[in-house]
C-alpha cells in the first residue's frame, strides 16, 4: 500500500494544488488587468516619455560638476535642518508620552480617554507633514519655526502609537505588586511602566530623528526652513551645479543619520 | 552587616556619572541654546492666528461641490501607484539579487548597496521636482518619483530578506551543475517570494499616500488637486480632499493589512 501511494505522488507530484494553481494564476491575470487599465486609461503624454531618458541626461549633464561655492550657506541650512529635525523629535518624544499613555488599553484611565487618544494619534499620522508645514507656514509665517512645529505635529503620531504598542505589551506583575503595596499612580507608571518600555521608547525616538531628518530636507519647498530653501532657489534659478551640490549634501547627512541612528541602537538596545 | 543599605535607588541609566551628567548637560544646552535662538517673531504669530482663523472658517463646512475632480484625481493617483508599484518591484528583484552580500560577488553588491542608498535618501518631494524638471508636469513624473522610492524601501528589505535564505537549496542546485540563472530561479525565488508579495502590498498601500504628497510638486494625482485648491483659496475644498485623502489611507491600510495578514 505504501509502495503504490509513492509511486503515485512520484508520477503526479506537483508543488501546489488545482485550487492553489487557479488561485496564483487569478492572481496574475488579476494584477496583468488592473496594469493594463492603469497604463491605458492614465493621462500621460507619450511623447514626453520616450523622450524622457534624453531629457534626464541632459539634466545630468548640467549638474555636473558639483557647485560649492555656495558651500557655507548650504552647510548652515543643513545646521539648520538638522536643529528642525533634533528640536522637534525631542519636544514630540514629551508630548507624546501622555497620548501614548492614554491611548494604551492597559494604561487609559477610561474609555473616552482612550478614544481621545486614538484620535490625536490617527489624525497626526494621517496628515503629511508638506501638509501640516503648509498650516504652519500660514499661522508662523516662513521659517524654521513653522517646520519645526510641523515635524513635530507628524511625529506625535508615530512615537505615540509605537509607545502605546510598548506599553500594550508590558509584564504586568510589577504593576500588580506595587498595586499590592499601595504605591500611588505616579508611582506605579515610573517604577513599573517606565523601566519596561524605556529601551523602546529610545528606540524608536532614535528611528523618528532619523526619518525626521530626512523629512525636514523638504520642508524649505514650502518655506518652513532648512535646506529645502536653498534648493528650491537654486531650482527656480536653473542652477543645476549648485542643485547637485545640495543634493550631495543632503545624501551625506542622511547617511551620516543612519550611521549615528544606528550607533546609538546598537548602544542601547 | 551594617554595609547594607536600607534604602533603595534605582540602578542610573548610564553607570558613569561623569559622563551621564555630561550628557544630559550637553543636551540641555542644546535645547537650550537652539531654542532661544530660534527666531520667532511674535507679532507674526499672531497675525497668523488671524490669518488661521481665516483658513479655518474659511474650510468649513468643506465643500464636495467638485467631487468629479476629486474623484479624477484620485483615480489617477491609484494608477500612479498600481504603475509605480509593479515597476519598482520588477527593478526591485534584479537590485536585491546585486545588493545580496550573499549571492552577488564584492563589486556588485557596492553597486546595489549604492543604488538603494541614494534611492532611499532623498525624500520623494525632492525626486519629484527632479523628475517633473526632467520630463515635464502630470503624472508620468509621479510615477516615476515613486518608482524610485519603491526601489528604495522594497530593494533594501528584500536583498536582507536574500541574505536570510537557507543556503543549503543553493548549494545543492550547484552541485547539481544549475546555471546561475536556474539557481536563482529555483533555489532563491521561491523562499523569497511570500515576501515580496508582502513588501508588494504594502507599497502600493505607501505609494498611495506619497502620490497624495508628490503631486503637490506637479507630479500629478490627487496632491496636484489639493495644491490647486490651496494656491485658489479653496480652502473648503482643500478640506475635502484631505479628509477623503485621510479617509482613503485607512481604508487602504486596513485592506492591505488584511490581505498581508492572509498571505503570510
Amino acid at each position: 500500500m505504501t509502495s503504490k501511494s509513492l509511486n503515485q505522488t512520484l508520477d503526479h507530484w506537483t508543488r501546489f494544488t488545482l485550487r492553489q494553481r487557479l488561485m496564483r494564476y487569478g492572481g496574475f491575470a488579476l494584477t496583468l488587468l488592473v496594469v493594463a487599465w492603469a497604463l491605458s486609461s492614465i493621462d500621460v503624454i507619450w511623447a514626453w516619455v520616450w523622450d524622457a531618458p534624453s531629457q534626464m541626461a541632459d539634466l545630468f549633464g548640467r549638474m555636473m560638476p558639483p557647485d560649492p561655492s555656495n558651500l557655507p550657506s548650504i552647510l548652515e541650512a543643513i545646521w539648520q535642518t538638522v536643529n528642525i529635525a533634533t528640536l522637534a523629535t525631542m519636544i514630540a518624544v514629551v508630548v507624546s508620552l501622555p497620548v501614548a499613555y492614554i491611548a494604551a488599553q492597559n494604561t487609559t484611565p477610561n474609555k473616552f480617554a482612550l478614544w481621545v487618544g486614538r484620535f490625536i494619534l490617527v489624525s497626526s499620522r494621517s496628515v503629511n507633514t508638506i501638509i501640516w508645514a503648509l498650516l504652519f507656514v500660514a499661522i508662523f509665517g516662513p521659517g524654521i519655526v513653522a517646520g519645526i512645529v510641523a515635524i513635530m505635529f507628524r511625529s506625535i503620531g508615530f512615537l505615540g502609537k509605537l509607545l502605546g504598542e510598548a506599553i500594550e505589551e508590558i509584564d504586568r506583575k510589577p504593576v500588580e505588586a506595587l498595586e499590592a503595596c499601595g504605591a500611588s499612580r505616579f508611582k506605579i507608571v515610573l517604577y513599573a511602566i517606565v523601566p519596561q518600555v524605556m529601551p523602546a521608547f529610545f528606540a524608536v525616538a532614535i528611528l523618528r530623528w532619523d526619518i525626521n531628518l530626512r523629512e525636514s530636507t523638504v520642508l524649505g519647498l514650502v518655506g518652513a526652513g532648512g535646506i529645502g530653501m536653498i534648493l528650491q532657489g537654486a531650482i527656480d534659478t536653473f542652477n543645476w551645479p549648485e542643485v547637485s551640490m545640495v543634493l550631495l549634501t543632503i545624501l551625506a547627512l542622511v547617511v551620516f543619520g543612519e550611521v549615528v541612528s544606528s550607533y546609538l541602537r546598537k548602544k542601547i538596545l | 552587616m551594617s554595609t547594607v543599605k536600607d534604602t533603595w535607588r534605582k540602578p542610573p541609566f548610564i553607570a558613569n556619572p561623569v559622563l551621564r551628567y555630561g550628557l544630559y548637560a550637553a543636551v540641555a544646552i542644546y535645547f537650550l541654546v537652539t531654542l532661544v535662538t530660534l527666531p520667532i517673531d511674535w507679532d507674526r504669530v499672531s497675525d497668523g492666528m488671524v490669518r488661521a482663523q481665516r483658513i479655518f472658517s474659511g474650510a468649513f463646512p468643506p465643500s464636495f461641490e467638485r467631487a468629479g475632480l476629486l474623484f479624477d484625481g484620485f483615480m489617477e493617483s491609484l494608477k500612479i501607484a498600481i504603475l509605480a508599484t509593479v515597476g519598482g518591484i520588477l527593478l526591485s528583484v534584479p537590485l536585491a539579487f546585486m545588493a545580496a552580500g550573499n549571492i552577488a560577488v564584492k563589486p556588485v553588491y557596492l553597486l546595489g548597496r549604492g543604488i538603494i542608498i541614494v534611492a532611499r535618501s532623498f525624500h520623494p518631494v525632492i525626486v519629484a521636482i527632479i523628475f517633473v524638471k526632467a520630463v515635464g508636469f502630470g503624472p508620468f513624473a509621479g510615477a516615476l518619483t515613486l518608482v524610485v522610492y519603491s526601489i528604495g524601501f522594497v530593494g533594501k528589505l528584500l536583498a536582507e530578506r536574500i541574505e536570510e535564505i537557507d543556503f543549503g537549496q543553493v548549494e545543492a542546485m550547484r552541485s547539481a551543475g544549475a546555471g546561475f540563472i536556474a539557481t536563482l530561479a529555483y533555489a532563491v525565488m521561491p523562499q523569497i517570494m511570500p515576501r515580496l508579495v508582502g513588501l508588494g502590498i504594502y507599497q502600493l498601500d505607501s505609494n498611495l499616500r506619497a502620490s497624495a504628497v508628490v503631486g503637490i510638486v506637479g507630479a500629478g494625482g490627487i496632491g496636484a488637486t489639493l495644491a490647486n485648491a490651496f494656491g485658489r483659496y479653496d480652502y473648503d475644498f482643500a478640506l475635502a480632499i484631505t479628509m477623503v485623502i485621510v479617509g482613503v489611507i485607512l481604508i487602504s491600510e486596513a485592506v492591505s493589512g488584511f490581505i498581508r495578514k492572509r498571505i503570510a
